[in-house]
């Protein structure tokens, strides 16, 4: 039978066996370790490849050469180690390597601690390292969602040639649901134009380096359109409850959840409230965002495990026609469906 | 072995095309410099070995960034000190090349030390030519760790002090300490019998590599005339005179007929085989029929708490998977935060139809509470009209509460005295729960036993079918 209760984390592995990921290289850190465990336990049976590596900074390289080798590849961390690992994925948008970074967040800055936060969305979604990129980057919030979207992460990442984060946090990594184990793919593209073999007819190079300013000026623009129709095309977003909402409520991952509990107590009590969820933070659904005024939504509240990361995109989006305002709470604590539910009689009345 | 000489070997390109700028029939390397002599012994050797069309060439950063202008083989140019990470990869993806992680001292040494030091260890089945020339040339000078003591650099002006900058690294030496390493030998450019020398380690390694013998490591002291600020010729003397007596020359390791050939698995890419390795059945889930449900039950958030070692993840995780069986949608969630440090344990159990909200049970349905601290802590938060179920044989407080259903099950003493093991609470609970909620039938729960404790004694397996019979009836014939 293919379906099966398991966690978030092993969920994500799944995904990748499943999207025909070949390799798999990490180092281990809570929550995320379960990740690199899976794989450690199912990529053996299939012939394909574990490496435990001696550092973040080693596992992204090594994910930069199995990309350039041509393979489905995916690494997994947590914000000390999604930090560590920057350079690497600049590496691999400048390269254009495809491919697959799961990112189970935890409480920071420095070591913070292990339990839930949103606060590694800057960093993943502005790009985080050095240069002009963006990542692609999912937010699952089921642990269906962390098979399938780390499966169609895999797809972005051929499509686009670029890295693509499945972002999420302990709450969504640990936890335990029901997950139905999607048919694994036929076919894989092919990667002859770009990928090294080691071959007589393919003597590709996988590089960054552009000596000349107007080759680099150029190919940041190739990557700069890319980024364009990624921003036209791959725009993914959830609505509940939001046809005649006047309250509507922004957030992503496990907050998500709780919003959605939010939601349905408040249409309990006849309030009309609805949820929008961002599934795709790189691109953002900046435009349904910027239409929420003329569906006569006269309130947005952003709630997130973060200061104020989320909002920023939220507030871009709104350019200010109607105010917006923020919940959020941190260091892995995560708020309650009545806590918030008070912060919204508190900013908006009850007259709602 | 053939010879070839007296032209551009064929391990070359004939064009440099990747090169900026204009000159493209040579090379960026300073006059003089060893790189253009090791690269040459590298083209030939790949050549005469054949394996040119079978090469991938990691370049890293320093001034063999653009090593790939040159090379006609498969190439890659990976971030400083990495080169042997990214090799891994490729050598993992191409188990059947030869995969060639060419170093500088910066980049080998110090950037990337742990990287080189871990990828000999594991054997990776690669070629790393890391030419040594005490400094760092393509950022201009600087020193490197294996830069002498007293070396003026840009950035040991006043000579490199041991006392504060530490001692040049004989990398050789770090290798061979390893157990994995197949060849490790150290060689010189310096003169043209010490070239003859190191065009036989560099053919020695590829040949190695060819045969996929695992680890090779190949140190070239190298000249850096620019950035030593000699001439070549000065260069070459300072070699022999200088860096010799602390690089000694030869052969550090060589496991020779001792070698294992490294080979890697085929992945498995078929969809019906990729299934059937990883145990998942093609066949359709069949959900048991359900039975009666009130409909207080049919939504439950379900709080477990109490001791660590009581089972509470386990009963937790039990619930969630019977409950799937049925065609629910199930989630379970550990506790978070300073409980899971105090000796107490807590988890979320949602069972419905329907998509699931928070995972957190804030406002069980339902609680499950297997000790005290967990009545006095949870029961507040039960819903009106909610249920809680506590263990009476460690609970000897009352509940409070007037406005839920509470069910005493004396659920260790059931475990303990009447089946004889403690470690059957959580399938007790199981047992309370179906009797209560009529959500589970017994025999469909001891149908998912050998499921649930996959791996386990046929005995543990009766002794649980036992426990969730013996929590179902006590239920039944008490309340």
């Amino acid at each position: 039978m293919a379906r099966m209760l398991m966690k978030g984390n092993y969920a994500a592995v799944y995904g990748a066996a499943m999207a025909g990921c070949t390799a798999y290289y990490g180092y281990p850190i809570t929550p995320a370790s379960e990740v690199a465990e899976s794989a450690a336990a199912l990529f053996p049976k299939l012939g394909r490849t574990f490496v435990q590596a001696e550092s973040e900074v080693a596992a992204i390289n090594m994910v930069y050469g199995s990309a350039g080798s041509g393979q489905r590849v995916m690494t997994g961390s947590s914000g000390p180690g999604i930090s560590l690992k920057m350079e690497g994925i600049s590496y691999c948008a400048g390269a254009a390597l495809p491919c697959v970074i799961v990112d189970i967040m935890r409480g920071g800055p420095g070591l913070g601690n292990i339990g839930p936060e949103q606060s590694d969305y800057n960093q993943v979604v502005k790009g985080g390292g050095h240069g002009n990129y963006r990542n692609i980057v999912l937010a699952p919030n089921s642990c269906q969602e962390m098979c399938d979207y780390t499966m169609l992460a895999f797809e972005l990442a051929d499509k686009y040639r670029t890295p693509v984060f499945v972002l999420t946090d302990g709450v969504i990594g640990q936890m335990m649901e029901s997950v139905t184990i999607p048919e694994p793919v036929k076919e894989l593209p092919d990667k002859s134009d770009y990928a090294v073999f080691g071959t007589p007819l393919n003597k590709n190079l996988v590089n960054s380096i552009y000596i000349d300013h107007d080759d680099l000026e150029e190919w940041n623009m190739v990557l700069h359109r890319k980024y364009q129709v990624i921003k036209e095309k791959e725009v993914m977003y959830e609505e509940y409850m939001m046809d005649d909402a006047e309250i509507v409520l922004v957030g992503y991952g496990s907050v998500s959840r709780v919003l959605r509990t939010v939601v349905d107590d408040a249409r309990a009590k006849g309030i009309k409230m609805g949820l929008f969820r961002p599934i795709t933070l790189f691109p953002f659904p900046a435009n349904e965002i910027e239409a929420f005024p003329e569906r006569g939504i006269k309130h947005v509240l952003t709630v997130e495990l973060s200061t104020g990361q989320l909002v920023d995109d939220v507030n871009l989006a709104l350019a200010g026609v109607i105010k917006s305002d923020l919940y959020f709470r941190l260091g892995g604590n995560v708020p309650s469906a009545d806590e918030i539910s008070d912060k919204i009689s508190e900013l908006y009345g009850e007259e709602k | 072995m053939k010879k070839t000489m007296l032209r551009k070997p064929k391990g070359f390109v004939d064009v440099y095309v990747h090169k900026a700028g204009a000159e493209k029939d040579r090379t960026h390397y300073c006059p003089g410099c060893g790189h253009g002599i090791l690269h040459k012994l590298i083209a030939e050797a790949m050549e005469d070995l054949d394996i040119v069309d079978d090469t991938i060439l990691i370049s890293p950063v320093g001034c063999s960034v653009f090593a790939y202008y040159y090379f006609d083989t498969g190439n890659f140019q990976a971030a400083h000190g990495r080169a042997p990470a990214v090799a891994t990869a490729t050598s993992r993806a191409n188990p059947n090349k030869v995969v060639i992680s060419y170093q500088g001292d910066g980049d080998l040494a110090a950037i990337g030390g742990n990287n080189i030091v871990q990828a000999a260890n594991r054997g990776e089945n690669i070629v790393v030519f890391f030419v040594n020339n005490a400094i760092y040339g393509m950022t201009g000078g600087q020193m490197a760790p294996t830069t002498l003591e007293g070396q003026v650099t840009t950035t040991t002006p006043y000579g490199r002090n041991v006392d504060t900058d530490g001692y040049p690294m004989r990398m050789c030496e770090v290798i061979s300490q390893l157990t994995a390493p197949t060849y490790v030998e150290r060689v010189s450019l310096h003169d043209a019998p010490h070239i003859r020398k190191t065009r036989a380690a560099v053919r020695k390694a590829l040949q190695n590599a060819k045969e996929r013998k695992g680890f090779q490591f190949v140190e070239v002291l190298s000249t850096c005339p620019s950035g030593w600020k000699m001439d070549p010729v000065k260069s070459m003397e300072w070699v022999k005179e200088k860096m010799l007596p602390l690089y000694p020359l030869g052969v550090y390791r060589d496991k020779g007929d001792e070698a294992r050939v490294i080979t890697r698995p085929v992945p498995v890419m078929d969809p019906a085989e990729v299934w059937k390795k990883l145990g998942i059945s093609a066949e359709a889930d069949v959900d048991f029929p359900r039975g009666d449900v009130a409909d207080e039950y049919k939504k439950m958030s379900i709080r477990v708490a109490g001791f660590g070692g009581q089972g509470i993840m386990v009963t937790g995780q039990a619930l969630a998977s019977v409950a799937l069986e049925y065609g629910y949608n199930v989630s379970w969630l550990p506790s978070y935060g300073p409980e899971m440090r105090g000796g107490t344990a807590n988890c979320s159990v949602n069972i419905q139809d329907g998509t699931i909200g928070a995972a957190e049970a804030v406002k069980p349905t339902m609680l499950l509470a297997m000790n005290r601290p967990s009545l006095e802590k949870f029961e507040k938060t039960i819903v009106p009209g909610g249920t809680l179920i506590y263990n009476s044989t460690l609970i000897d407080i009352e509940p409070v509460r007037k406005d839920i259903k509470i069910f005493p099950v004396p659920i260790t003493g059931i475990a303990d005295d009447k089946l004889g093991n403690i470690r059957v609470q959580s399938l007790v609970n199981i047992g309370a729960y179906a009797a209560i909620t009529g959500m589970f039938k017994v025999e469909d729960v001891v149908k998912l036993l050998p499921k649930l404790f996959k791996g386990k004694k046929q005995s543990i397996i009766d002794l649980n079918a036992k426990a969730v019979k013996a929590g179902f009836d006590y239920v039944k014939e008490n309340f």
